[in-house]
């Protein structure tokens, strides 16, 4: 039976190790032209998720602003992640830096294991992971879109599996929808696509796998106008999530009248 | 100007991983001060130690060849 409109639109937020999160967009703060050009992308996408990376204060730049001054922490949760570690304990140790912020305890887990691809280092992963998780952390793990690492970091305690959908900032849309789909079909844990969505169809189509969310930065930063693309991605997470949800029509390769066959004149 | 440096001297610490001069006996709080940060927005690491109580900054000593880093949230994906 149809459903009303109130019914069809998606009944649960986004549930991660028991916290509720009221998009299921999450979006990064990198490469803005300007701290203003930032908050206005971020507000329009509607995310509460927004991701920060931890880095040397710079001395030499007197009174250098922390993105702490444009980013109010009581509006937006905080997800420090480990972008530019190579290995696990580099990773341990800037997560344990995030957390000593005194925001939360999760952390974007990255341990990137190759300079021109930025693609993760699994075995370095799994380490990071499981000392993170035994030290209380929330690990969001940004892995490969292969299903035997994403069981390794579930089993390992990674509250939510991160599988890329084309490396970062490459802007490739989904590479492998039948790798996604698999994982978000075998883990119970919260399945978040992370990296290469650069249009809004690229996040409508990850949404229509079924997957729990999408964290995005340069798509919406690197557009012309990331104000518009950041309300472009909303509608299209929400959109695909909605199609998801609705269930989409059997593929047919032959056609099938819409209108009526019969009643046609001079019958 | 952070102490007495005439009365107690110079140390070297390294901050961020360059050198840095400071008065003997100056502590934690007063090198932030002195770098005209706000310790509610940075996170300090000295000596591979992350010192997580900011209460405690006021009383933390320094000495001569620490080695700190001192980081804060930055935009990133």
């Amino acid at each position: 039976m149809a459903t009303t409109v109130e019914a069809s639109l998606d009944p649960n937020p986004l549930t991660i190790a028991g916290r509720e999160f009221r998009s299921r967009l999450l979006v990064g703060t990198g490469k803005y032209s300007s701290n203003v050009a930032m908050m206005d992308a971020i507000e329009a996408s509607g995310a509460e998720v927004v991701t920060v990376a931890v880095r040397r204060v710079d001395l030499n730049r007197a009174n250098e602003e922390g993105i702490l001054n444009h980013l109010d922490p009581d509006r937006f949760f905080l997800l420090a992640n480990t972008a530019g570690c190579y290995s696990a304990d580099d990773a341990v140790r800037y997560a344990r830096l995030a957390r000593a912020a005194g925001f939360n305890e999760w952390i974007k887990l990255e341990v990137i294991g190759d300079q021109e691809t930025l693609l993760p280092d699994t075995t370095g992963l799994l380490e990071a992971t499981r000392t993170l998780a035994a030290e209380g952390f929330k690990v969001m793990a940004y892995t490969n879109d292969d299903l035997i690492t994403a069981l390794r970091l579930e089993e390992a305690g990674a509250v939510a599996v991160m599988p890329l959908a084309s490396p970062i900032g490459s802007g490739l849309g989904m590479l492998n929808q039948y790798a996604i789909r698999t994982i978000k079909r075998r883990l119970q844990v919260p399945v978040i696509v992370d990296a290469g969505v650069g249009t809004a169809s690229d996040a409508c189509l990850v949404m229509e796998q079924g997957v729990d969310g999408i964290l995005m930065n340069t798509g919406i930063a690197a557009a012309a106008d990331p104000v518009r693309m950041a309300t472009a991605m909303r509608q299209a997470v929400d959109s695909g999530r909605l199609a998801y949800l609705a269930g989409r029509m059997p593929r047919r390769e032959v056609a099938v009248p819409s209108s009526p066959v019969s009643g046609m004149l001079d019958q | 100007m952070i102490g007495t440096p005439e009365a107690s001297g110079i140390i070297t610490l390294t901050v961020n991983g360059a050198p840095r001069e400071i008065p003997r006996n100056s502590t934690l709080a007063e090198l932030l001060g002195a770098l005209s940060l706000d310790p509610r927005l940075v996170v300090v690491e000295h000596n591979r130690t992350i010192l997580r109580d900011r209460e405690k900054y006021a009383a933390q000593p320094l000495a001569s060849g620490d080695v700190l880093e001192i980081v804060h949230f930055v935009g990133g994906g």
